[in-house]
């Protein structure tokens, strides 16, 4: 039993040696002549830039550069699961090829990939070839004991070496084969992880800084989504005080000008004007307040996040349990994405979850406000779908910040909040 | 009855004052912060104080908060809070210390100057007066998960919502246009399905509705 699982093991381990051999023999033959080539294009063609030829020819080469550096960042994630990032900017849309050329040139991934094009060809060349290097030298010691010593050392003192061997007899050429099952471990033991190391090497000059791009992309999603939701935001708000308040205003306005013609000839029906003025000026308040507790919350612009929450379970239809330990105040911005997640969160649970209790914690420990919801309803919440709970996401990844949702069917809920912030 | 009046939008306070003077008050000062309230109300000893919930110098809830510990300083020291938004955890603040003479009102009830000036004076005596939207908030949550407020009839219920804002059964008779002794009658039996002993003082009375609705949080 062991011994088949030792034996299947071995078998998965020796095929992936052979393939990764394989793989990286392809690759440095492949390596060579395109690396070359593409630099001495790309040499030849920027050189060319002051003739004008080259504002023709460098967009297109460097366009062949940056597939080849394609396909490697391809080969990397596929074989060995290194992922190589990419961050091209965008090009110019006009056709100028003085403004592309130079647009492409100041882009810090195209140098890169024009860099990388010398060190693939030397070190890359090496690293790749090193695999089947260490896999076929082992054969020929193995040959070398099996006979092939005989030519090589026919007359006396004729020596042949292989590595630091000298094969001169036959017991000389069994203790290369020895060095070769050696070799043969060590290969079977490291190629894999050569292969892995070459693309480690390409991800080293091409890639640039890893984590970088990928912050440079998360900032630039959420950013996008900020913008749009503000906008959005600010439609609303216009929206709702042209048709609220601005139109109750507009009508109060006109009663108050009939009134002023009325109050000597017909003072019933001024009176009763007056009374519809009060009631206009009362409704027209009454959206401003909701549109304002819309915008920013009173009591959160009062007394912070912990009693706007406090204020806002009181508000709601279900028990509620809230739990805050905050000692101090977030900055604004940050209350406010804090306050408006929970409550959409709230709303939630109220609506869909069929809850009859709801708890509420915030707390702050290791530079993050923590905020969980949860709910005893029915479960089945999931972030996307349609649900409330992308918007929220999106609200909270403007500020960095995370959510996560546990609610198996049947229940219970649990939303889980995160923001990067310091308290003051 | 003197009144220290403190609201920091000059429009407001200026017609505050002229609508206070215009019903027999006198104005004791009408200040515009809330280092200003608190001085006024240590140096006058005001029969009522009229305080906006912001004000300057932080803007958020200063006139709250002095009102609070102007009442710590002199307990029952009347105070009416106006505000331009109303929220049950300050209702629950005000009302904490159970020692009445208390209002809470959206700043929107002073365009009916008659019921504004009543509030007024009823907190004077000692009373409360608090808004309308506190007290729905507090019912239509309640109904919600509450079994003995299930139990009341629909009169009963708008009696104990009139109640609860602080008016006196003849007030509320007034309102409902019903006689003194139906109200008396509907009080009773809401106290009676809410467990509560029965008490002639209005402001007792509220506090002791605020205090069921408020229990089990």
């Amino acid at each position: 039993m062991t011994t088949d699982i030792e034996r299947g093991t071995f078998r998965t381990r020796a095929r992936k040696v052979l393939l990764a051999a394989v793989q990286g023999l392809t690759l440095a033959v492949a390596v060579l002549p395109c690396g070359v080539a593409f630099l001495c294009l790309t040499l030849v063609s920027v050189a060319l830039i002051p003739l004008g030829i080259g504002l023709f020819t460098t967009p297109a080469i460097l366009t062949g550069v940056r597939a080849l550096a394609d396909v490697r960042r391809r080969l990397a994630a596929q074989w060995c699961g290194v992922r190589i990032p990419a961050v091209y900017r965008p090009l110019p849309a006009s056709g100028n090829p003085w403004t592309r050329t130079v647009a492409l040139l100041r882009d810090p991934q195209v140098r890169r990939d024009v860099l990388w094009l010398p060190v693939d060809f030397t070190a890359g060349f090496v690293t790749a070839l090193l695999p089947a290097l260490l896999l076929c030298y082992p054969l020929e010691g193995f040959l070398l004991a099996a006979g092939l010593w005989r030519p090589y050392a026919s007359g006396t003192g004729d020596t042949y070496w292989y590595a630091f061997v000298p094969v001169s007899d036959r017991t000389s050429a069994f203790g290369a084969a020895g060095l070769a099952a050696v070799l043969l471990v060590v290969a079977y033991r490291l190629v894999p992880g050569m292969l892995t190391a070459h693309f480690r090497l390409t991800r080293a000059v091409l890639g640039g800084d890893a984590e970088l791009a990928e912050r440079v992309r998360v900032l630039t999603e959420t950013r996008r989504d900020a913008v749009d939701t503000s906008a959005a935001e600010l439609r609303r708000i216009e929206r709702d005080l042209h048709d609220g308040a601005q139109a109750r205003l507009v009508a109060m306005g006109m009663d108050l000008g009939t009134i002023a013609s009325l109050v000597e000839r017909d003072p019933a029906q001024a009176k009763e004007l007056l009374a519809q003025a009060r009631r206009n000026s009362a409704e027209a308040l009454e959206e401003l307040r909701d549109l304002v507790r819309g915008i920013h919350p009173p009591v959160l612009a009062e007394r912070g996040l912990g009693d706007a929450l406090r204020a806002l379970a009181l508000r709601l239809a279900l028990p509620t349990e809230v739990t805050v330990e905050l000692p101090g105040r977030a900055e604004a911005p940050v209350e406010s994405a804090a306050y408006f997640a929970v409550s959409e969160v709230l709303t939630n649970a109220v609506k869909h979850a069929g809850a009859d209790r709801i708890w509420v914690d915030a707390h702050h420990t290791d530079g993050r406000l923590r905020i969980t919801v949860t709910d005893n309803g029915k479960g089945g919440a999931a972030v996307g779908a349609g649900s409330g709970l992308t918007g929220v996401e999106r609200r909270l990844g403007t500020f960095d910040g995370v959510l996560a949702v546990s609610s198996p069917a049947g229940g219970p809920t649990m939303v889980t909040m995160e923001i990067p912030c310091v308290l003051s | 009855m003197r009144v220290v009046l403190a609201e920091d939008l000059f429009l407001l306070r200026d017609g505050l004052v002229r609508m206070l003077q215009a019903f027999g008050f006198e104005i004791a000062a009408a200040v515009e912060s809330g280092p200003e309230l608190t001085r006024a109300l240590a140096e006058l000893k005001p029969d009522v104080a009229v305080v906006d919930v912001r004000l300057p110098p932080t803007h958020t809830d200063e006139g709250l908060q002095c009102a609070l510990a102007a009442r710590r300083e002199r307990p029952g020291l009347p105070v009416l809070v106006l505000s331009q938004h109303v929220e049950q955890l300050y209702a629950r603040e005000l009302l904490a210390d159970g020692t009445g003479g208390i209002g809470y009102l959206l700043k929107d009830r002073v365009f009916d100057a008659e019921q504004f000036v009543d509030a007024v004076r009823r907190v004077a005596a000692g009373g409360t007066a608090m808004d309308p939207q506190v007290i729905q908030q507090l019912l239509s949550r309640r109904a919600a998960d509450d079994r003995p407020l299930a139990r009341l009839t629909p009169r009963e219920r708008e009696v104990l919502e009139l109640m609860a804002q602080g008016r006196s059964n003849a007030g509320i008779a007034a309102q409902l246009v019903v006689t003194e002794r139906a109200i008396a009658k509907h009080t009773s039996n809401i106290f009676a399905k809410l467990g509560l002993e029965v008490s002639d003082d209005d402001n007792r009375r509220v506090l002791a509705v605020l205090a069921y609705l408020d229990q089990d949080r």
